[in-house]
């Protein structure tokens, strides 16, 4: 009887083995989808960025072609005038909110001030139930929380302590369901719970407003243990296109447009750092060679406003940050002048080493996957000739310092080069994290500013740690949000979390599926948009015109187009269905890929495709122009616009093509082109059956 | 003869072992972290024990770095296929194991038994792996876990 049970045991024992190692498989083999698909959004948010960058050339590239006489004048210098001649009392009496009465019909919170931790909280409940604030009282916070962050530092210093734990978040990126999971899992924040978020309030989610109402409300109430560390999000210009701007102008009709000037102020006055303890150095971006922390300390973080280029580091690039506006307007109002003074000729020279820069950036593009070995030409951080003699002028340049505290990533390789990836900032190495914590006398970096699949990350040796605390970022599943616990040790604890009840109900395979699913049709968006390329560069390799291609072809003309350095061929039989023998019908698949025809009656297709592809920059533009925020641009704005993006891409459009489609998409008829409308024919909808 | 056709197979597979390799050198130097071997593995079609794993691990190390190097991934990887030493293991085995669980021969486990068997027995399973499990596999209505028709539907069907 024994021996029988000993051998059910035995085989019992085999058994379990058995399906253990099989469902170990199955799950590392779901883990290796997630990451393919966690590479395409991080492929597809790299292209996005260039598209940025691309927008910033193009701002070089107007400036290069600007002349005083030149008929797009008043266009140019309608994109890049200044409006802020006013000073802050003339600004506190525009931002003023005491003419605006809140009807007794409004249901949501109504606010007392000074706001006390109560308030604070029902203010967390009101949008825990999807309710809005009034205006009024959302510019009373902001007012109040503008007139605090004027009197503090650029830099916050924390003392930790042995009774109370400091908690530290990264970016948010508008999705309130995290923060809220963090307020629960963690508790509000308090003198006994103090708090540092460490930037990216907004962009992207649906309730960035709210968020930052909920951390300015606690800012308020609790300004020693409350810190908040500018993030490059908190930006006008990266908020025009990434969501911010149009959620308040949708949100707020009436007032959105102060709302957004008086936000425009407070996200420059931002702090830009914290330390604790003298210890731990936490800021958004991260560091670069030239980091300092005493200049950073005394910048004039309200004045500076990141521009393009960033390898300059000479006194006329600070003279240029903080004058350039200035600048294009007394050229624009001085335009009898006879003789191109020096100013003009040093922007020239600026724009031309810009314009050098725009080409780079397009080959920058390939070596995007940052392989190991860097080649001289990757492209090296100009320095300054006196850069050996550490008082050289360039390393103090305070602005650039602090634009690389924002956009800086961390690199594997030692050195420090130019962030081409999010035009602004550096990628430093692990010997430069050592040198610059050295001279401060620091032991860690605690940073945010780039998605992590868990939450965190730490590299070079642990001295850098990523903290990310938005989950689901690029889809349900994707990735968790984490937040750091420290004590008076200073060793970060680490809390993990995943907003969205449905997905913690998802299954692994489900929650796999479902990010993959949107990863890809994210891609086929991406394909749509370089369809004339494509099809250019599978033809290279159809010399006969048969229409078919093999599937390793198919792969390299992808890759030479598109640039995101994704295993294709992998891919391949998630994207294309049009296979014939093993080998691709190219012409097939190319239909297969298509959009609902839009409103605009365009007759000339390869204009139409033009337009998408730039679509998103053509949107940030005309917000630009649109400074009233009505939602409305002229015709002659439009085809000014287009015209100059147009020759700034190098494709021909004729004064009528461009005029015809003015007033194509002017669908009201009305002489204004409703930028909303424009955009809305270009959203694509995923035709294919697939997925 | 066949020479031919084994040098194509040979760059084949070469390339496949080389991508699975890729996938994970995430700081692009040809190492790769030692706790990913049993994902990359896997994603060959190899189904290797825990201890099988180790065992692998230990011979290729780079001197206790927590980092392997393509070139010795790459011969103790060959060895691993000449010897077929990871067999797949195919539906039908699967079903065999457990049916050998189930021991009444209901055509279903409770959760609990399995959860006993996979926590306890083997290489057992953390309480993660036991709730994913469960949550896949589990009959939404009766609680029961219905083997059989839980192993098709699991199957991946797109190869790497």
């Amino acid at each position: 009887m024994s021996a029988l049970l000993f051998l059910s045991k035995s085989s019992a024992i085999r058994a379990a083995l058995l399906i253990q190692r099989w469902y170990r498989q199955y799950v590392a083999r779901l883990e290796i989808r997630r990451r393919c698909t966690w590479n395409i959004f991080q492929s597809i948010e790299y292209a996005g960025q260039q598209d940025q960058i691309k927008l910033y050339s193009f701002f070089g590239f107007l400036m290069d072609h600007f002349t005083p006489a030149s008929s797009e004048r008043n266009l140019i210098s309608h994109i890049f005038r200044e409006n802020e001649i006013c000073r802050d009392a003339e600004w506190e009496r525009y931002f003023c909110y005491k003419s605006i009465d809140v009807p007794d019909s409004y249901t949501g919170p109504h606010l007392t001030f000074p706001m006390t931790f109560c308030g604070v909280s029902k203010l967390v409940e009101a949008f825990k139930h999807k309710q809005q604030l009034h205006a009024r009282y959302v510019l009373q916070i902001l007012g109040e929380t503008w007139r605090l962050l004027r009197i503090l530092p650029n830099i916050s210093h924390l003392s930790s302590c042995h009774t109370k734990e400091i908690t530290i978040c990264g970016d948010l990126h508008g999705q309130l369901e995290d923060l809220l999971l963090i307020f629960y899992k963690n508790g509000l924040p308090s003198t006994e719970k103090p708090y540092v978020f460490n930037g990216d309030f907004v962009d992207r989610g649906k309730n960035s407003l709210e968020i930052l109402l909920i951390l300015f409300g606690f800012l308020l109430v609790y300004p020693n243990d409350v810190h908040l560390n500018r993030g490059n999000h908190e930006d006008h210009i990266v908020n025009l296109r990434y969501g911010f701007t149009k959620e308040v102008l949708g949100k707020y009709r009436v007032h959105g447009k102060k709302i957004l000037k008086l936000l425009q102020k407070i996200f420059s006055w931002l702090p830009l750092a914290t330390v604790i303890d003298h210890k731990v150095l936490i800021a958004h971006g991260g560091i670069s060679d030239t980091t300092d922390l005493n200049v950073i300390a005394r910048v004039d973080r309200h004045k500076v406003r990141k521009t393009f280029h960033f390898q300059f580091k000479t006194e006329m690039s600070a003279y240029f940050i903080l004058d350039f506006r200035r600048r294009v307007r007394s050229l624009t109002h001085h335009s009898s002048t006879p003789s191109q003074g020096p100013p003009r000729r040093s922007l020239h020279n600026l724009y031309t080493s810009h314009q050098h820069m725009n080409w780079s950036v397009d080959d920058e593009l390939k070596k995007r996957r940052r392989l190991a070995g860097f080649d001289q030409s990757y492209g090296e951080r100009k320095k300054p000739d006196s850069d050996s003699d550490p008082d050289s002028k360039g390393r103090l340049i305070p602005s650039v310092q602090m634009v690389d505290l924002l956009w800086s990533d961390p690199m594997p390789q030692n050195g420090c080069i130019p962030n081409e990836v999010r035009g602004g900032g550096c990628y430093w190495g692990p010997d430069v994290t050592e040198e610059v914590l050295g001279r401060h006398n620091l032991q860690l970096l605690i940073r945010s500013h780039e998605c992590k699949q868990d939450g965190y990350e730490f590299c070079h040796n642990r001295r850098v740690l990523t903290i990310f605390s938005a989950s689901n970022y690029y889809e349900v599943g994707s990735n968790r949000g984490a937040y750091i616990r420290m004590g008076a040790d200073l060793v970060p604890h680490f809390v993990q979390y995943q907003a969205s009840k449905t997905c913690r109900e998802l299954t692994l395979r489900q929650s796999v599926g479902w990010t993959e699913r949107s990863a890809l049709q994210a891609l086929r968006r991406q394909l749509f948009v370089h369809k004339s390329d494509l099809i250019s560069a599978f033809g290279e390799f159809d010399p006969n015109n048969t229409g078919i291609i093999s599937p390793s072809h198919w792969a390299s003309a992808t890759e030479s187009v598109l640039k995101l350095g994704l295993p294709w061929r992998v891919l391949r039989p998630q994207l294309v269905s049009s296979t014939k023998n093993g080998m691709v019908d190219y012409q097939e698949w190319m239909k297969e890929l298509s959009i609902t025809e839009p409103k605009l009656e365009i007759s000339d297709t390869s204009l139409l495709e033009t337009m998408y592809k730039n679509h998103s920059n053509l949107e940030t533009i005309f917000r630009i122009i649109d400074t009233d925020h009505s939602g409305l641009i002229s015709y002659e704005e439009f085809r000014q616009t287009w015209k100059l993006l147009s020759s700034h891409l190098k494709t021909e459009i004729s004064d009528d093509v461009i005029a015809n489609l003015a007033q194509s998409i002017d669908f009201n008829k009305d002489g204004s082109i409703d930028i909303n409308e424009f955009m809305e024919a270009f959203r694509l909808v995923d035709l294919s059956a697939h997925s | 003869f066949c020479l031919p056709e084994a040098i194509v197979l040979n760059t084949k597979v070469l390339k496949k072992l080389k991508g699975a390799f890729q996938a994970f050198d995430t700081k692009s130097d040809n190492t790769v972290d030692i706790k990913e071997i049993g994902t990359i593995f896997y994603s060959l079609g190899f189904f290797p024990t825990q201890a099988d794993l180790q065992t692998f691990t230990s011979e290729v190390e780079d001197e206790r770095s927590g980092y392997i190097h393509w070139d010795r991934f790459l011969p103790a990887m060959t060895k691993v296929l000449l010897e077929d030493k990871f067999p797949p293991i195919s539906d039908e085995l699967l079903l065999q194991a457990f049916e050998v669980l189930d021991k009444e021969k209901r055509g279903y486990l409770e959760p609990e038994e399995l959860t006993d068997y996979m926590t306890k027995e083997g290489e057992p399973f953390t309480q993660e792996e036991m709730d994913e499990m469960l949550t896949a596999f589990t009959d939404e209505e009766n609680k029961h876990i219905y083997y059989k028709d839980v192993i098709p539907h699991l199957t991946l069907e797109r190869k790497m």
